[in-house]
């Protein structure tokens, strides 16, 4: 297993478009170690994604056990990941391992259904609210060449009014 | 050798200051760090760092000129401080409640006690002239803990509505 070099912005391989995954072989899990493993040397990172290690491809790995408070589902490796359904809006703040020094916040999703593929090929459909939820939205932007960075909102935002819009429409 | 300088600019507001202050800035060879820029009851005001080689003196005089312009108070001080040692929070609270004085010291005067380090605050006057409505937004780092922080707010009592929570910050 190698710690792969994350690539920082304004590297430009951070804002292109990540392509399916379509081979479930033994050279993905390869990679899927070595993406745990760089998570794992890093800061206290909750997430990544391939193309932050400069692998264009759809692969996240969220693990967000490490935070008392968020409730998971432990270490999730997600393939080809797809959100297929949305509830709620609240802002939160982000920070990422290509962007040092700077954490600014952002409106997500609170909950989401998601539907994916691990690192055999099986699918997976999990559900998830709060933080991790957020997570798995902040990895999947990577997979489409975003950063938070394009989704800052004002530190005057106003936390009561978005954290209610949305509930229940 | 260039030095941080923090430059404060108070005034009437009006479209295009900020963008002749920085035309200024960069054309007599500054570097420009961390800003805030905020209205604050129809005035512009904004402090930022501005990194120049000739000290204070020389710097206000470069700027004096366009300050004068646009009516604008300056005021520049040399600092000790540099780029890259934000903080990141991990707490939040919001009071709001009737306005009446001495809120915001007694407010933050008992997260001061509780541990609460102060990163960024915002307060403002909400409602109608007769009837004022205070509001106030807190980050910062809870040092003794979140809990410390809760008993010191349930302490300070009715008229003021407080809420704390703690931030996750996403790192991903």
């Amino acid at each position: 297993m190698t710690v792969l070099e994350v690539l920082t912005y304004p590297d430009a391989r951070l804002k292109r478009v990540a392509d399916p995954v379509e081979r479930f072989d033994a050279a993905l899990r390869g990679f899927v170690a070595d993406l745990v493993r760089t998570m794992a040397a890093g800061p206290a990172a909750v997430g990544i994604a391939a193309p932050q290690v400069g692998r264009l491809q759809r692969l996240v790995i969220v693990d967000v056990s490490t935070r008392p408070r968020a409730a998971g589902h432990g270490r999730l490796v997600l393939i080809n990941p797809e959100i297929t359904a949305w509830e709620g809006h609240a802002v939160g703040r982000e920070g990422c391992l290509s962007v040092p020094d700077y954490t600014g916040n952002v409106i997500r999703a609170e909950c989401i259904r998601l539907s994916a593929r691990d690192e055999h090929g099986g699918s997976v459909d999990y559900e998830m609210e709060g933080f991790e939820a957020r997570v798995v939205q902040h990895e999947m932007d990577h997979l489409d060449g975003l950063l938070f960075l394009d989704r800052l909102v004002s530190r005057r935002s106003d936390l009561f009014a978005r954290r209610d819009r949305g509930k229940g429409s | 050798m260039r030095d941080w300088h923090m430059l404060t600019l108070v005034g009437v507001d009006r479209p295009g200051i900020v963008a002749r202050v920085t035309d200024t800035l960069y054309r007599v060879g500054c570097n420009l760090g961390e800003a805030s820029m905020l209205r604050l009851g129809g005035n512009f005001t904004i402090s930022m760092m501005v990194e120049h080689a000739g000290g204070a003196h020389s710097l206000a005089e470069r700027l004096e000129p366009v300050a004068r312009a646009l009516d604008l108070h300056l005021h520049v001080d040399p600092i000790r401080g540099a780029l890259h040692r934000h903080v990141v929070p991990d707490v939040r609270v919001r009071v709001h409640g009737a306005d009446r004085p001495g809120i915001v010291a007694r407010v933050t005067g008992a997260l001061a006690e509780a541990g609460l380090d102060i990163t960024d605050l915002e307060s403002d006057v909400a409602g109608t002239g007769e009837r004022p409505v205070y509001v106030l937004q807190i980050e910062g780092v809870a040092q003794r803990g979140i809990d410390s922080l809760r008993a010191a707010l349930e302490r300070l009592g009715d008229g003021v509505e407080t809420s704390l929570e703690p931030v996750d910050t996403v790192l991903g």
